[in-house]
């Protein structure tokens, strides 16, 4: 690299070493020239660019992935191939294994325990909480009611098929009604009734209320929640005379339930996991809640 | 007066140096500068917002208009567009005259419109984010119709800039406008390159030219020259004026300057691809987007060299003026950043960095560091000149906003490496029968204490800004007789 222009001579002059002559609103620049170290490693980067664009894939159009034959497919067959040489041959056993199956072996019961814990909190956790706790509208999983049976075949129906889920024919389907909404009860039978479903729970409230209620709820609700609200896992009815609420379980929360009903949905997760990661699925999260056998 | 030069002696002429120069338009300037201020405030504190949105996400405030995704392309926006972009105007449009001892092409009018029309286009654009009208695009999220005037001012800026290099009364262009007209000339192909879109109608909607993976690279082709153009070349020609006024010394080396700044301009636009690693994108484009970006290593730190070795015989100006201070630490930031950009985008590295919070890192000591820095020394420069005012306020002030925004941006950045590597290792650990250690969600919560540290780095780094504003009003609402000389007030 060289320059056409000569020292010039006022730069000299003020400087004792070499400036261009230009100026600039006061401005001056000396002609040093380039930094060696700063050349040669200019140089250096040019020649491992080179290198590179020999070793991996860098001609358009030609088909040709470089010396080394390697690209982004080659790299995450190879990694995919790995992983499945590795955990393929137990996954395998799995698909063709009850969960029941899978827990009395001691071996497979860890590799699914730590299998399944992966599952759920990339594919559950977003609406049931990282260690399964829950929110509301979200029940929680790691206690010991179960809206649709705790047991391992009842969690694994559940999963596969999912709740309410639209594009499966064997989902877990119920539909409260929407007493004040569709006018199957007033206003004051509504909150007579919410009185009524506190009082499973020992909530004192309006005690006349709940007694007008008790009527209301044997009439209304009874068939599918229970006599006394122990609700029914046949068919998704949750128990009313606990503390566990999926909606929330003070008064305005109740009415609004009985008013308006709640219809919750989860996918049905058949079609979306491998059937081994199903199965993990269930044995972690039958060690997880309250276990029904 | 290049007629004159030849008979009056130079030392007479030296004296006569303010009464021959040309008229210069310094009213937009003033103003660009003082939006400058303002759009950085905005955009520091938004940024501070956000910041502390991912660490306490209930300040989303359930509110469509204040959640995370409207409020990150404001603060992006705000801080490259309207900061970063205000003072590109201010600078340039100062410095254009200056070095080609020429008055502004088209004159105050010209420069009237430039700021009206600009900080329109900032305003549309910001609206447009908090009602969702977006394209989708990083960096480019404005719609069609900011679009289309942000392009009318631009190329207006084109006219003006290029027009005054046009009727320079100097010899030679200076490096500076290289770098200025290289920024200028760019953006407005970039710009207009990734806008291309066919409007819905005469909705705020509009469909893009190209799709899918090629809409992808052009995006980035856009986004990596944004920040090589705008956020680099931009602000190198800042700093080939600010740093050697600062210190009044001579550029380092001339020839330096011409071989980086051809080096950076023609392997800049190349380096887009290194966004797009272990995407759709066909391997060819990946590989050729992480070897540019490796051969800009050096061309970027020709730069650095500049600014840093024209200090050379005036390292003493460090101590006593804490302008200065700001310029050179810009400097050093930008060696750091774009020493590290080229490790980021080899593959490998990649894997690991990218998505994570190691970018946020990258780009925040880039952003917060070098063009923040530059700005900051211009500004504390440039104020008391554009005014007329003997000197800042309060020099001492100044070097407190120095470190408060310094220790901003160590916070800031060491909470992002670390924040950053730790999610890029969660997501690849495995466990030893071969599953994934830990779920997505559980590298997001451990992110928690990293992004409090983070914001906290972010109220400094405000902190800093809002001491200039004062600094700087007060230098400017002060009476001329009541100014003190900087010198005079050195803490």
């Amino acid at each position: 690299m060289s320059t056409t222009h000569k020292p010039g001579a006022h730069g000299a002059q003020k400087d004792g070493d070499n400036t261009t002559g230009h100026e600039w609103d006061g401005i001056r620049e000396l002609n040093t020239p380039l930094p060696t170290w700063w050349l040669y490693v200019f140089y250096a980067t040019i020649a491992f660019a080179l290198v590179w664009v020999l070793l991996y894939p860098a001609f358009p159009g030609t088909g040709w992935n470089g010396l080394l034959g390697r690209t982004a497919r080659t790299d995450i067959a190879e990694q995919l191939a790995a992983d499945r040489a590795q955990n393929e041959p137990v996954l395998a056993r799995l698909r063709g294994m009850t969960p029941a199956a899978i827990i009395a072996d001691p071996e497979l019961r860890d590799f699914a325990l730590a299998g399944g814990r992966v599952a759920f909190g990339n594919n559950c956790a977003g609406c049931h909480g990282a260690g399964g706790q829950g929110a509301p509208g979200f029940p929680s999983l790691a206690d010991d009611e179960w809206l649709w049976g705790g047991k391992l075949a009842d969690i694994q129906h559940s999963i596969e098929h999912g709740i309410r889920a639209p594009d499966d024919e064997n989902t877990r389907m119920n539909q409260m009604p929407r007493f004040l909404a569709d006018g199957m009860l007033t206003q004051a039978q509504v909150n007579d009734v919410a009185e009524h479903v506190l009082s499973l729970s020992g909530r004192a409230g309006n005690a006349v209320a709940a007694g007008r209620g008790a009527a209301v709820f044997a009439e209304n609700c009874a068939a599918c929640h229970g006599e006394q609200g122990q609700g029914n896992q046949e068919m998704g009815a949750p128990a009313l005379n606990d503390a566990i609420w999926l909606y929330g379980g003070d008064k305005a929360a109740v009415v609004r339930s009985v008013s308006f009903s709640r219809a919750g949905v989860m996918p049905a997760w058949a079609t979306r996991l491998d059937p081994a990661t199903i199965r993990m699925l269930v044995v972690y999260l039958h060690a997880l809640g309250g276990t029904q056998e | 007066m290049p007629e004159g030069s030849a008979t009056i002696p130079a030392p007479v002429l030296e004296r006569l140096h303010l009464s021959t120069q040309p008229d210069y338009v310094d009213g937009p300037v003033r103003a660009f500068a003082v939006a400058t201020v303002f759009w950085g405030l905005a955009g520091f504190a938004a940024g501070l917002f956000i910041a502390l949105q991912l660490a306490f996400p209930a300040l989303n405030l359930g509110l469509e208009w204040t959640t995370f995704g409207r409020l990150r392309p404001l603060h992006t926006s705000a801080v490259i567009f309207a900061f970063g972009g205000n003072a590109l105007l201010f600078s340039s449009l100062y410095i254009v005259q200056r070095t080609c001892r020429a008055r502004l092409f088209g004159g105050e009018d010209a420069g009237w419109f430039l700021f009206g029309g600009y900080n329109l286009f900032i305003v549309v654009a910001a609206t447009g984010y908090l009602l969702g009208i977006t394209q989708g695009k990083e960096y480019a999220e404005p719609e069609w119709y900011a679009d289309l005037w942000l392009a009318v001012v631009w190329i207006a800026y084109l006219v003006v800039f290029g027009g005054t290099i046009l009727r320079r009364t100097e010899p030679h262009i200076y490096v500076a406008n290289w770098f200025f007209l290289s920024f200028i000339i760019t953006i407005a192909m970039l710009h207009i390159g990734n806008n291309v879109v066919l409007p819905v109608g005469l909705s705020s909607r509009s469909y893009t030219f190209a799709a899918g993976v090629q809409d992808a690279m052009i995006q980035w082709w856009y986004g990596h020259n944004a920040v090589g153009f705008f956020l680099t070349s931009g602000f190198l020609g800042m700093m080939y004026y600010f740093i050697p006024k600062q210190a009044d010394r001579p550029i380092y080396s001339y020839r330096l300057s011409i071989v980086h700044f051809w080096s950076l301009t023609f392997l800049y636009i190349w380096a887009g691809p290194h966004h797009l690693h272990y995407t759709a994108l066909p391997d060819w484009a990946q590989t050729l987007g992480m070897v540019f970006s490796i051969m800009l290593w050096m061309p970027s730190w020709g730069g650095m060299i500049n600014g840093l070795m024209t200090l050379s015989g005036a390292w003493d100006k460090l101590r006593t003026d804490p302008a200065l201070r700001f310029s050179v630490a810009a400097v050093g930031f930008y060696g750091m950043a774009t020493f590290e950009g080229p490790v980021m985008s080899i593959r490998a590295v990649n894997a690991l960095s990218h998505y994570t919070d190691w970018t946020i890192g990258h780009v925040h000591s880039g952003a917060l560091g070098w063009n923040g820095f530059i700005i900051f020394g211009a500004l504390y420069w440039i104020v008391p000149k554009l005014w007329n005012k003997p000197g800042l306020y309060s020099t001492r002030l100044v070097s407190w906003h120095f470190w408060l925004a310094s220790l901003g941006i160590v916070l800031y950045a060491a909470a992002m490496w670390v924040a950053g590597i730790m999610q890029g290792l969660m997501w690849r650990a495995y466990d030893s029968l071969g599953f994934l250690q830990y779920s997505f969600v559980e590298s997001v919560a451990a992110m928690h204490p990293y992004y409090v540290i983070r914001a906290g780095g972010g109220v400094l780094y405000l902190a800093g800004a809002v001491l200039m504003a004062v600094n700087l009003w007060r230098t400017i609402a002060a009476s001329a007789a009541s100014a003190v000389p900087a010198t005079l007030r050195a803490a």
